[in-house]
């Protein structure tokens, strides 16, 4: 009896830390977000007129970042639709495939790539892809928004992958013997029941992706070149926000060029926050039933 | 914070390596000295920090000196904030920045010049031909003599020292064309030039190897005497900067630099030494 007591005892302290750590925590996520308002707001409303332009030109007194900021749009909307495609049928091929051990060594490659640092690809398609846009395929200097997108794809297919994975794999279990025995083929069973099924998770699986592919900065810093420019077409040189971020930073404090760097943040926060809500609005909204 | 920083990123403490170096009269002055220097800010600095901390490491190992990049800007604000002991620019301080109460100890004078790959067939440009290619207006290397190939354009990011005396005293303030790369490193200038036959792209003199081509500029080569004796005119100081007046271990590093051992730490590495404390 006495030691029943004390475990309760315990565990309501132990649920005391927690709770003190959890709001800790809270606090802590909050604070930031709060601080980074609090310091981009400012410039973001007044300075609106001098950042929201096309032209980029510091020496010369012009401070828009609006060409930026359709970089990374381009660069994400892009990258996202192609790695989405590519992310179906790999999902697809993991569920239908009878070659279990392909879909096993695909399974852990993918989780693996999910792991692998940008700057590693960075790195690689800095000495493989643009020689091969440059030197054999004549695109210029390389440094463009195909290159940045082609590694992009890359980074975001995992996270796609394993989300798409994580949807459609307890409904094929669920749902495939039913449909077997009604007389759907496989490739039926995932075209009319399991993607119609979960369409509104594939979505926050595709917002997911498409905000890593906002928020990742090493790559567009590397590989798009940076120009502060519109692209007239997929291999000319482009420059996203975060790598806009990068290159500016160092800059002398309080200057316009320095006040664009938060007209800038608070562009990609407000982006990342509302992408994120939306996705956790529909996953939540359509949860799916789990098998018992 | 500081995400060029860690891209350019080129922190590295220092273990000592020398242990057993001749002691030199420059050193003893290191004797008595234990503690930590941290030293950040432009990146021409750091092959002349790094040979001088390595001989005073190994002469003492109870000091600690560790050296990082970042730009010009990052040095001068992070020693402003006191973060570093000294801060590296390879510009004078401007304007705005003289009100930080700082120090500046100019030690070496640098070339700026312009790079080209080594197979590009182009040997001399002249100030007009360097400035209507980085404005956009000459696209192809024929009409500067060279094969029919397009050009590529290579920059720096605002925050150079590089950049901004590149576009001073060569440019002469002309507007870059808008879709010149940028990269944000001298390193990474080197590696997009000795990859691209089509690029051109300019760095501090010590940079240049046999990686990259220096073509003469209005007929003069830019080397390491051409930069001291004036006659080519694309020139900086690099400097160190301090908060307030320098006090013990701070100010036996400055005082190395501009030891006769100093000045060949920076011959070494490309530059030209600056006798005097300014």
């Amino acid at each position: 009896m006495q030691s029943f007591n004390y475990t309760l005892k315990q565990n309501t302290w132990m649920q005391g830390l927690l709770v003190t750590l959890v709001v800790v925590s809270g606090l802590l996520l909050l604070s930031v977000f709060c601080f980074l308002i609090w310091f981009s707001l400012p410039v973001f409303l007044t300075e609106t007129s001098a950042v929201f332009k096309l032209k980029w030109q510091p020496e010369q007194g012009h401070f828009g970042i609006l060409a930026m900021v359709f970089g990374t749009l381009s660069l994400a909307l892009i990258s996202t639709s192609f790695a989405f495609v590519i992310a179906i049928g790999l999902n697809s091929f993991c569920l239908l495939s009878r070659r279990r051990w392909l879909v096993a060594i695909l399974q852990s490659l993918l989780k693996f790539m999910a792991g692998i640092p940008t700057v590693v690809y960075g790195l690689a398609a800095l000495f493989l892809l643009l020689p091969l846009l440059r030197n054999i395929l004549q695109l210029g200097s390389g440094y463009s928004l195909f290159a940045a997108v082609c590694m992009l794809i890359l980074l975001i297919l995992p996270v796609i992958c394993v989300m798409l994975d994580n949807i459609t794999t307890p409904l094929w279990q669920q749902h495939a013997l039913g449909a077997q025995a009604l007389g759907f083929s496989p490739e039926q069973t995932y075209l009319q029941i399991i993607l119609p099924h979960c369409k509104v998770n594939i979505c926050g699986a595709a917002l997911l992706g498409f905000n890593r592919a906002i928020g990742d900065t090493m790559l567009p810093l590397m590989l798009a070149g940076n120009a502060t420019q519109l692209p007239s077409g997929v291999f000319d040189a482009i420059r996203s926000l975060t790598a806009h971020i990068a290159l500016v930073i160092a800059t002398d404090q309080g200057g316009e060029a320095y006040n664009s760097l938060f007209a800038a943040g608070m562009l990609l926060l407000m982006c990342s926050a509302f992408i994120c809500l939306l996705s956790r609005y529909l996953v939540g909204r359509n949860r799916l039933v789990q098998p018992a | 914070m500081m995400l060029k920083t860690c891209f350019v990123c080129l922190i590295t403490t220092f273990t000592l390596l020398t242990s057993n170096s001749l002691i030199a009269d420059e050193l003893s002055a290191f004797d008595e000295m234990s503690g930590q220097l941290n030293i950040a800010g432009g990146t021409a600095h750091i092959p002349v920090m790094k040979k001088a901390a390595r001989q005073i490491m190994g002469h003492n190992p109870s000091i600690r000196i560790t050296i990082a990049g970042g730009g010009s800007g990052v040095g001068v604000q992070q020693v402003a904030k006191g973060l570093v002991n000294i801060g590296n620019s390879g510009r004078a301080l401007k304007n705005k920045e003289m009100g930080l109460g700082l120090n500046s100890y100019a030690f070496a004078i640098d070339g700026v010049a312009v790079i080209i790959h080594p197979d590009n067939r182009v040997d001399d440009l002249s100030q007009q031909q360097i400035i209507e290619i980085y404005q956009g207006k000459i696209t192809n290397w024929q009409e500067v003599g060279g094969q029919d190939r397009q050009i590529h354009l290579f920059s720096r990011d605002e925050a150079s020292g590089t950049r901004s005396v590149f576009s001073k005293r060569l440019l002469k303030g002309a507007q870059l064309a808008e879709n010149a790369n940028i990269v944000p490193s001298n390193g990474a200038m080197k590696t997009a030039i000795s990859q691209d036959v089509g690029a051109i792209g300019y760095s501090s003199v010590g940079y240049i190897d046999e990686m990259v081509k220096a073509p003469t500029y209005n007929q003069i080569k830019p080397s390491q005497a051409a930069c001291a004796s004036g006659e080519y005119p694309v020139v900086r100081r690099l400097y160190m900067n301090t908060k307030g007046v320098p006090s013990g271990l701070t100010q036996a590093f400055i005082d190395y630099i501009y030891s006769p051992e100093g000045a060949k730490h920076i011959q070494a590495s490309g530059y030209i030494p600056l006798d005097a404390k300014l």
